[in-house]
């Protein structure tokens, strides 16, 4: 007998009637490929959108003035402006600052007299060191905090990456059930051609031949279900993602999937086929080790 | 292993048995599971090239001592060798080699019923990895042979009994065994098709293979001169005048 993969003669084929869509198998593998792709996928995006947004906030500083008279903030943007390692400085504007002010005072409710706070965005040059910046800029501007972008997303950049994380454990998770679902698989097939197997082993067919036969079995049928799964997949990404990816593009300022994640996700199916052989192969034959 | 052949080789120099012996019994005793044993004390060598009967009433432990001989169980004490090899205790990925150089008739057939006759009967030959071109001619021949020439693309379910079981002399027989062991081979056939199956086994031992045939036919035994008689009772092997444990040591017994 030949030990191609999963060609095998038109004999080979003869000893384990029933071609592929015949049990739950196929079915199984096509829903987990499925649900495997669509959790990857959001996961994937969510890794790229912390990324994204973790790379813009870097070196991105703010710097908080409380009374943002006009004066003070343009001294306050000529002191940042000669601290050496600051590489842009860009004040919000006053009328920004109150359109935003009003959403929580309302309308009027900031006299002409009353001290609007002023914010200046930095930028500093990477490699440098924030720490000795920030305590050059508050010497130099009596009263104004320095605080780091990065710690205002922290919170979001957290939940991200512990949403990336459990994508990751879901993928391994329908990875684990896809697994169990293949060796009871393979525990039945192996039940319905019992008396197949024991006259194979009683002329001399070894432990390897008799698990081919299964393996290549299991493997079509993977085989078929992860291409089902997997196209289905891939075509819901793009229908009825395809407009939260646009969103999160739009709010990342990136696009969610590069071209090495959706190369990632086209091999997802690939790997579901061959966690299936390898695992019907390993049922097969821890099985047939029972036997004499 | 090499220690476990030295053991072996030295104990039949002890005994003096020659070197021609296909099978060795030393001892051998088979239970199933804690009940008691099937199999007692059984010591008896086949000489390579004998024609054997194995007789007994029912019960006896016929199908048990013939599945220690083709190596679907292994002995509960006592020590079995095949070939020249001691394998009471071989490792589970060498037997095949051994089964492959056995031919077994299974009492109840164990024909793959959704195979073809042809199918079952190329089935040794395709495991040990002939070509169809190469296997194609034999098992027609040896199809031709048994009388189902034409019956070949028929799948068990639908032959007869004793189709079936010629179907399964021919999977046994196709390899050309160096050890045929046959449970009942004629029992579901006729006369005339029993004799012709004789004729075929003792046309396969003159050609060197070992036969142990399993049979209540009397006939049958009568018919095969030369053949050596093997009886078990209770588990136990009959071998009053010490043939079995001291066979004579070239060709054909007796």
């Amino acid at each position: 007998m030949s030990l191609s993969l999963l060609a095998g003669t038109e004999a080979e084929r003869r000893l384990l009637p029933g071609g592929t869509l015949r049990g739950p198998t196929p079915y199984v593998i096509a829903i987990m490929t499925f649900a495997m792709m669509i959790v990857a996928a959001a996961g994937l995006a969510l890794a790229n959108a912390a990324g994204i947004v973790a790379g813009a906030v870097e070196h991105r500083y703010v710097l908080q003035l409380p009374d943002g008279s006009a004066p003070k903030l343009a001294a306050a943007v000529n002191a940042a402006k000669a601290v050496p390692g600051v590489t842009s400085v860009e004040p919000v504007p006053e009328a920004e600052m109150r359109r935003t002010l009003e959403k929580w005072v309302g309308t009027g409710g900031l006299g002409e007299d009353l001290p609007v706070p002023a914010i200046i965005h930095l930028n500093l040059e990477p490699n440098t060191h924030a720490a000795r910046i920030g305590a050059a800029l508050t010497r130099a501007i009596p009263g104004a905090r320095f605080i780091a972008e990065q710690a205002t997303v922290q919170p979001l950049l957290g939940s991200l990456r512990a949403l990336r994380w459990l994508a990751v454990a879901m993928v391994l998770l329908m990875a684990a059930a896809t697994s169990a679902a293949v060796v009871l698989a393979a525990r039945g097939a192996l039940d319905t051609h019992r008396q197949t197997i024991e006259v194979m082993h009683g002329i001399g067919a070894t432990d390897q031949q008799v698990a081919l036969l299964f393996q290549r079995k299991i493997a079509l049928d993977a085989m078929v279900g992860a291409l089902a799964g997997g196209a289905i997949a891939a075509l819901a990404l793009l229908l009825v993602g395809g407009g939260g990816l646009a969103l999160a593009s739009d709010l990342t300022g990136g696009p969610p999937l590069h071209l090495a994640d959706l190369i990632a996700l086209a091999l997802l199916p690939v790997a579901a086929v061959l966690i299936a052989t390898l695992v019907a192969r390993f049922a097969v034959l821890s099985a047939l080790h029972k036997v004499i | 292993m090499a220690r476990r052949r030295t053991h072996a080789r030295s104990h039949f120099t002890r005994r003096g048995w020659p070197l021609s012996a296909i099978v060795e019994f030393d001892s051998v005793g088979l239970r199933y599971g804690t009940g008691a044993e099937v199999l007692r004390d059984l010591d008896f060598r086949l000489a390579k090239g004998g024609f054997y009967f194995l007789t007994g009433p029912s019960g006896a432990g016929k199908t048990s001592l013939l599945q220690l001989l083709y190596l679907a169980r292994r002995p509960t004490r006592g020590r079995i060798q095949l070939f020249g090899q001691e394998l009471t205790d071989a490792p589970r990925d060498v037997l095949p080699n051994y089964r492959r150089r056995i031919g077994v008739v299974f009492q109840d057939f164990r024909l793959i019923r959704h195979l073809s006759a042809f199918d079952n009967v190329a089935l040794p030959l395709r495991i040990t990895g002939r070509s169809e071109a190469e296997l194609e001619g034999p098992v027609r021949e040896m199809l031709a042979w048994v009388g189902l020439a034409d019956r070949s693309s028929a799948r068990p379910p639908t032959l007869s009994g004793g189709e079936q079981q010629r179907v399964a002399i021919a999977r046994a027989v196709i390899s050309q065994p160096e050890l045929l062991v046959a449970d009942e081979p004629t029992g579901n056939v006729d006369a005339e098709m029993a004799a012709r199956l004789l004729h075929l086994f003792t046309a396969l031992n003159r050609l060197g293979t070992t036969i142990v045939v399993a049979t209540h036919d009397i006939s049958l035994i009568a018919r095969t001169p030369g053949a050596q008689l093997m009886r078990l009772e209770k588990g136990s092997m009959a071998d009053p005048t010490g043939s079995l444990r001291n066979p004579p040591s070239e060709g054909r017994s007796q």
